[in-house]
């Protein structure tokens, strides 16, 4: 179950406060941000969508960390490897 | 695609492998539960067993809230779209799941007129269009579909439109989770938690399965990565010795989930005292239905519905498989009477469930696929 | 105030009529003169008055005469179709003819990128040049729907005029039924194609073995795509056009530079991955495919995550997928991207023996997944 896309905000409709265009790389819907609250999302952030609505704006800063973790254990591990390669434990 | 395809690296996935290698302790063997049907899809779309030592197993939960309705529900859906005048306004995933005498399909075929629906938002918009029509919208799904379908009773309510109901048939994710704990002959190291469904409920919810039952549980997302890094997360728990609520989703998922979705849930809708999920049996508190201050937008109330229980044949061993006792082909139905065409049962209905997963995909040994595949 | 008002289609037949009038020569007596007017009006090329088609547009009496001569051949404009004639007699110089029908009930019959009648012509086009024929006459069947506009008529039909121009075929031939209002949804077309096979090239299953390369001749699923989402359901916009045309330039240019060519299928229905399930099967080989390389449109990825649909399952109308001896797959990409239809062909996959009737897929992510037939149309997903 839960099919959800992240998306760009980058239209909020004028007269409703809980409407906005997302864009999916050039596809665009309207989106129900009601679960959300306009003060918390605006133009430019980027939310998850799930059947039309936005459950979560999207932490730009734990995507990267996220991100960075999986960067950095895959230099740890080739650290690793070659400092186990390296050394004789015979 | 931005915030998906960063999680789809495959060099990323080779380091990840790499080191959950390195955390299974050798002659051991790791089950791991993933809850939610989304993550089922996900492991087979992008191959990610490919990446997992043979000693780590994943094993497909009853996280698929279309699998999990019983075929008299169906059959009561389908009763409804016949009522003159209605229109069943549905998700693409509910149109072949077969009642007991047939899908939504096979009603539109005989005349009922019902239609797909990427949101309720659009069934609504149908019943706006359609003022001599009552439209009926079927609702399923766990907690990340509930907030959706409160929403829009919300918006229908404000608007005053009284020609659109709710058929409800949303279900609570956690009380299937405790099915699967209190079964005798559960066989299981840790849970990989539903990313979306946690959306809105947060983690503080699971903090029961490694209190009192001791298994971990890293609440996962969706991409490929995610999934790899949440089950070295859980590893990593089981080398060091710890049994705790993780969540490997902070760019999505926090902590406390979302008020306002519970909120919404908690205005529109009240737990059912017990509800039927197939394969599972009736649990208690598992289901959701309209509250009475909103019984002129619930279907239930509206119509006449037959309400009959439609039992899975004898044979059906859906209940062993969802739990992860048996494997899908050891059920002794899986590939004669039960195929993804003809599914006997919940595991077969859906594309995600365990049997269909294995029957589209697990023909071949991995060794034989991956020789193929390498040229 | 009148209670009284005139009948516009009166009026405007009489001031047609003087209108002629005023062309008359007074050579001829005024009996002759008359005959003479009838004859002229017996002669010209009937104009539809009506704004909707009508029951007895199928009737086969005048009216039916009317709308055929005054819609169709009028756009289709060749001898053989003007001689009106129960069948059309052709006269092809070659062994072996090409023959292929298809069936086109597609809604909205109007959409970004083209009409029913652009896939009308197109498809069928496509059937007879994938198995090498060189195109040159189709048949056209209509069923329409009581009530359907006239107007929409003319503009589906100057699509499939254009449209074969396009392609350098004729209609020679073709029917009009009317069915009742509520039935064939506005417009149904058929169309049956003949095409010459002067190449001496025979493709088909039996030649596909191991080591050979799939290739597909451009992004897929925008026909698809963009159709699910003209119908509105969905709510869901974007800048996508159906890529329907026809591809027997393409074809030619392909079968000329790359004579290894085993298989050709255009990939409507079902996708890609229905086109190779088939392959896999009829030739008793593993298809492997490799997901980074498969065209893509990104809106058409956005859309296709957006509703949980695999783009390998979504219908084309302007692509083909293209079995090649392995050792001439560069060549017959290069042939392609030259060609305005072919930019973005590409190599996504090849041929193994093991195991048979089965396609595979490795994954960008660098697992495997089988990519079997599917169970019916794919449908959006919440899950």
């Amino acid at each position: 179950m839960c099919l959800g896309i992240p998306g760009e905000i980058v239209e909020i409709k004028a007269g409703r406060d809980d409407l906005a265009i997302v864009d999916v790389v050039g596809v665009r819907r309207a989106v129900n941000i009601g679960l959300l609250g306009q003060d918390q999302v605006g133009i430019g952030d980027w939310v998850l969508v799930h059947v039309g609505f936005a459950m979560s704006k999207i932490d730009e800063a734990e995507a990267a960390a996220t991100l960075t973790l999986l960067n950095g254990l895959g230099q740890a591990y080739t650290d690793e490897l070659q400092a186990l390669a390296e050394s004789d434990i015979t | 695609m931005r915030f998906v395809d960063e999680y789809r690296d495959a060099d990323r996935a080779q380091t990840l492998a790499a080191q959950i290698a390195a955390l299974c302790e050798p002659g051991r063997q790791y089950k791991f539960m993933e809850v939610c049907g989304g993550h089922t899809h996900t492991i087979y779309k992008h191959g990610i067993e490919d990446y997992l030592p043979e000693n780590v197993s994943l094993v497909h939960g009853p996280g698929c809230p279309v699998c999990v309705i019983p075929m008299g529900r169906v059959d009561d859906a389908i009763a409804i779209a016949h009522e003159p005048g209605v229109i069943l306004t549905a998700f693409g995933d509910m149109m072949r799941v077969p009642g007991g005498s047939g899908s939504f399909f096979d009603a539109k075929a005989a005349g009922a007129d019902i239609r797909m629906v990427y949101s309720p938002l659009d069934a609504l918009k149908i019943a706006r269009t359609n003022p001599d029509r009552r439209v009926v919208f079927m609702a399923i799904g766990f907690e990340t579909t509930s907030p959706s379908t409160a929403m829009t009773v919300l918006r229908a309510a404000a608007e005053g439109i009284g020609n659109f109901s709710v058929f409800c048939n949303h279900v609570t994710i956690l009380p299937a989770i405790k099915a699967i704990l209190d079964s005798p002959d559960l066989r299981l190291d840790g849970f990989l938690g539903p990313g979306h469904v946690s959306t809105v409920i947060g983690c503080r919810p699971y903090e029961f399965i490694a209190r009192d039952y001791g298994k971990p549980l890293v609440c996962a997302g969706f991409e490929p990565l995610d999934l790899l890094q949440s089950v070295l997360m859980l590893l990593r728990q089981l080398a060091e010795g710890r049994c705790e609520v993780e969540n490997q989703y902070t760019r999505v998922v926090p902590w406390d989930g979302n008020p306002r979705a519970i909120e919404a849930i908690g205005q529109v809708m009240r737990l059912r005292p017990y509800f039927e999920w197939r394969g599972l049996g009736f649990i208690s508190h598992s289901a959701l239905r309209m509250r009475d201050e909103y019984a002129a937008f619930d279907a239930e109330r509206l119509f006449d519905v037959p309400g009959v229980r439609v039992a899975d044949p004898k044979a059906c061993q859906c209940g062993e498989v969802l739990k992860g006792v048996l494997k899908p082909w050891e059920c002794k139905v899986f590939g004669t009477a039960c195929t993804p065409e003809t599914p006997i049962g919940t595991c077969m209905v859906s594309s995600e469930g365990a049997c269909a997963a294995y029957y589209n995909f697990g023909r071949f040994t991995r060794q034989r696929l991956t020789e193929a595949v390498r040229v | 105030m009148t209670t009284e008002r005139t009948a516009d289609w009166a009026e405007r037949a009489v001031a047609e009529a003087e209108a002629l009038t005023g062309r008359e020569s007074g050579r001829l007596s005024p009996e002759q003169q008359v005959l003479a007017r009838i004859e002229r009006a017996r002669r010209r090329r009937p104009r539809i008055r009506e704004s909707r088609v009508t029951l007895a547009h199928g009737a086969g009496g005048k009216a039916t005469r009317t709308l055929v001569e005054g819609i169709f051949v009028e756009a289709f404009r060749n001898p053989t179709l003007e001689a009106l004639d129960d069948a059309a007699v052709l006269r092809p110089n070659v062994d072996r003819l090409a023959f292929t029908t298809d069936s086109y009930v597609v809604s909205p019959l109007f959409f970004p990128g083209g009409d029913i009648g652009d896939l009308a012509v197109n498809g069928t086009v496509n059937d007879l040049a994938v198995s090498g024929a060189r195109p040159l006459y189709l048949a056209a069947g209509f069923i329409l729907e009581e009530g359907f506009p006239v107007a929409d008529l003319q503009r589906i039909t100057a699509s499939m005029a254009a449209a074969a121009r396009h392609a350098g075929v004729q209609v020679v031939t073709g029917d009009t039924k009317v069915v009742q209002r509520g039935k064939a949804d506005g417009c149904y077309v058929n169309t049956a194609g003949i095409g010459l096979l002067e190449r001496p090239v025979t493709l088909g299953t039996g030649h596909v073995r191991p080591g050979d390369a799939i290739i597909v001749s451009g992004p897929i699923g925008d026909h698809g795509v963009t159709v699910m989402l003209a119908r509105g359901e969905l709510d869901i916009e974007a800048d996508l056009v159906s890529d329907t045309a026809p591809l027997h330039g393409l074809v030619a240019a392909l079968l000329d530079a790359a004579p290894g060519v085993r298989l050709l299928r255009d990939a409507t229905r079902g996708g890609v991955a229905t086109v190779l399930n088939e392959v896999a099967q009829a030739a008793e080989v593993a298809v492997v495919l490799d997901e980074a390389a498969v065209p893509v449109r990104p809106a058409v990825t956005g859309a296709c995550e957006l509703l949980g649909i695999d783009p390998l399952y979504v219908a084309c109308e302007g692509r083909f997928v293209a079995v090649v001896d392995g050792a001439q797959a560069e060549a017959a990409v290069a042939a392609l991207r030259r060609h305005p239809l072919g930019e973005d062909a590409s190599v996504i996959g090849h041929v193994t023996a093991d195991p048979p009737g089965i396609v595979l897929l490795r994954t960008a992510f660098g697992g495997t997944r089988v990519v079997d037939l599917l169970v019916g149309d794919p449908l959006p997903r919440i899950c």
